[in-house]
């Protein structure tokens, strides 16, 4: 499904804070599965969701996404095939406009944007029914600014709207870290209930030892851009990951 | 006193245009496009040298739009695609800007009262009142088009732009474009009002602009139903008028640009500041009744 073949990137190239990311990276996502990547802050994670979603250039190597490199592809471009949610519940969302105005504009993702209106009526009740998946009552808020939101509505609007267009691979980085315990677990909920719907490929950062255990299929750790740990996730505990952490990696304070 | 609310009025509405544009660029895009100072008499001299060479004034006053949304890319260019902030990009265009006006005719005064104007059409109050709603109701119909949203998305969130398919350089330079056509108009229909292009009609016309908007924006403040364009609209005409008031009343005209600029800090910080002033007397009040609470109680 995605392949990164021989990927190699470093930061500050010919500087004395020269940082080598990866070298000669490998790694394969199976399609329609749900694989979460952990490790300790440098060890690259958020470097390879960013060169796979297009805001970082790999310095070497292919991203091979359903049979074509996509390496070549401008981010905006790639995301034609993939959807993302990002750490900040704003990024994903336009907060001054409303939530009937932001599902409109996702639901014209990959799509010519031209001079038609943008909110077309025969939409509405579609969007309705996703937002009613959420059970968060945002069916009834259509007109509110997505500036009103709280977090983790915000968020949950940013997922439903990465998803709506069923995209090839969803990306989500550390999606649920800036929210409160209790909100976090709700949205890893409709995280899951969407990635099944449309049985989407997912990779999912996580600093969350439990969460990554129970909503992925399968585990891989990284560090200093190398893979530690790759195993199917319900042969993990979140012992064994918490032992590695604090026997083998790096920069875990 | 009537003529100078007609005329403050006239003006109003010209700087009306000038707000609808820099409305685009700085509340929506959320840049600060200085290139205007060099755009407004960009469209006075482009008008001049088109309806000098015998050219129907409409016409005339359509060439300088459309000069003014050249202007606009070039801005547009220097900041996307050479990477060059957007500050500094539209003070680069305002000072080629300056030589390009003088170049168009060789001179940097034009007079135009011997030639046809668009006003010739009708009193001036009508003509422009016409041409400000037409532009008011493209600019709102614009806005709620896909690409419309785009625009507005671009100033709000870049990275939703991109995670939509879309790149958002373009937004940057359809809004610029839009926006110093807009002020070109403004200019060549200034020209054509005053009956002359000057090379210093344009000075700290970018404060006239935001005074414009700021104006308009604390008009009904919470109101979701004002638009921002009729926001702009008023505001132009509201700062003009109070302007034409000050006149008036005795106020050197050489002072009037610190009075603009005292206006734009009044306003400006009155926006910050009301809801903290509020919630001061609110407290204030809510003190007082305590205190009358406590006397009642001891009473």
């Amino acid at each position: 499904m995605l392949k990164i073949i021989n990927l190699s990137k470093k930061f500050n190239i010919n500087t004395d804070n020269e940082i080598n990311i990866f070298q000669n990276f490998n790694l394969e996502i199976e399609e329609n599965k749900c694989t979460a990547i952990i490790g300790s802050n440098g060890c690259g994670k958020s470097t390879l969701l960013n060169i796979i979603g297009g805001s970082i250039l790999a310095d070497k190597g292919q991203i091979v996404l359903n049979g074509h490199n996509i390496e070549n592809l401008r981010e905006e471009q790639r995301a034609n095939h993939i959807g993302r949610v990002y750490q900040n519940p704003s990024m994903g969302v336009s907060p001054s406009l409303t939530i009937l105005e932001n599902m409109s504009l996702a639901n014209k993702k990959g799509e010519k944007f031209t001079l038609r209106k943008l909110i077309r009526k025969n939409n509405i009740d579609r969007y309705i029914e996703l937002l009613k998946d959420l059970d968060l009552g945002l069916e009834n808020k259509l007109n509110t600014k997505v500036k009103f939101l709280s977090g983790g509505q915000r968020q949950s609007l940013s997922l439903v709207m990465a998803a709506m267009k069923h995209p090839d691979l969803l990306l989500l980085d550390e999606h649920t870290a800036a929210l409160d315990p209790k909100t976090s677990n709700v949205i890893m909920q409709r995280t899951r209930e969407l990635i099944k719907k449309y049985s989407m490929t997912t990779i999912m950062i996580s600093h969350n030892m439990k969460d990554a255990i129970e909503y992925s299929d399968r585990i891989v750790m990284l560090d200093k851009g190398e893979i530690l740990l790759d195993k199917p996730s319900i042969n993990v505990t979140e012992k064994e990951l918490i032992d590695i952490y604090r026997e083998k990696l790096h920069n875990f304070a | 006193m009537n003529s100078l609310i007609i005329t403050s009025f006239e003006q109003g509405l010209i700087f009306a245009i000038l707000a609808m544009g820099v409305f685009i660029t700085y509340k929506i895009l959320d840049i600060a496009d200085l290139s205007v100072e060099g755009t407004f008499p960009f469209g006075a001299f482009v008008f001049a040298k088109f309806i000098s060479m015998g050219i129907n004034p409409i016409v005339s006053t359509s060439i300088a739009f459309f000069c003014g949304t050249l202007a606009g890319l070039f801005t547009a260019t220097l900041f996307t695609k050479l990477k060059i902030k957007p500050l500094l990009s539209g003070i680069l265009t305002m000072t080629m800007l300056y030589s390009v006006n003088l170049k168009i005719n060789g001179k940097s005064n034009i007079p135009l009262f011997s030639y046809n104007s668009i006003f010739d059409l009708g009193p001036n109050l009508i003509v422009l009142a016409i041409i400000v709603l037409s532009i008011k109701i493209l600019l709102d119909e614009f806005l709620k088009t896909e690409t419309g949203y785009l625009l507005i998305t671009t100033g709000d969130n870049e990275s939703l732009v991109k995670s939509l398919g879309e790149n958002s350089n373009k937004y940057k330079i359809i809004g610029l474009m839009l926006a110093n056509g807009l002020v070109a108009l403004s200019g060549a229909l200034m020209a054509q009002v005053q009956g002359f292009a000057e090379i210093t009609m344009g000075n700290s016309i970018i404060v006239v602009a935001l005074a414009s908007i700021i104006i308009g924006d604390t008009i009904r403040k919470s109101s979701n139903k004002i638009k921002n364009t009729t926001r702009a609209i008023l505001g132009a005409i509201i700062y003009k008028i109070i302007g034409g008031i000050a006149i008036d009343l005795g106020l050197n005209p050489n002072d009037l640009r610190a009075i603009n600029a005292i206006i734009v800090i009044v306003f400006l910080s009155y926006n910050n500041f009301a809801a903290d002033i509020v919630n001061l007397v609110k407290k204030k009040e809510g003190n007082k009744d305590v205190e009358n609470n406590k006397l009642i109680k001891e009473i």
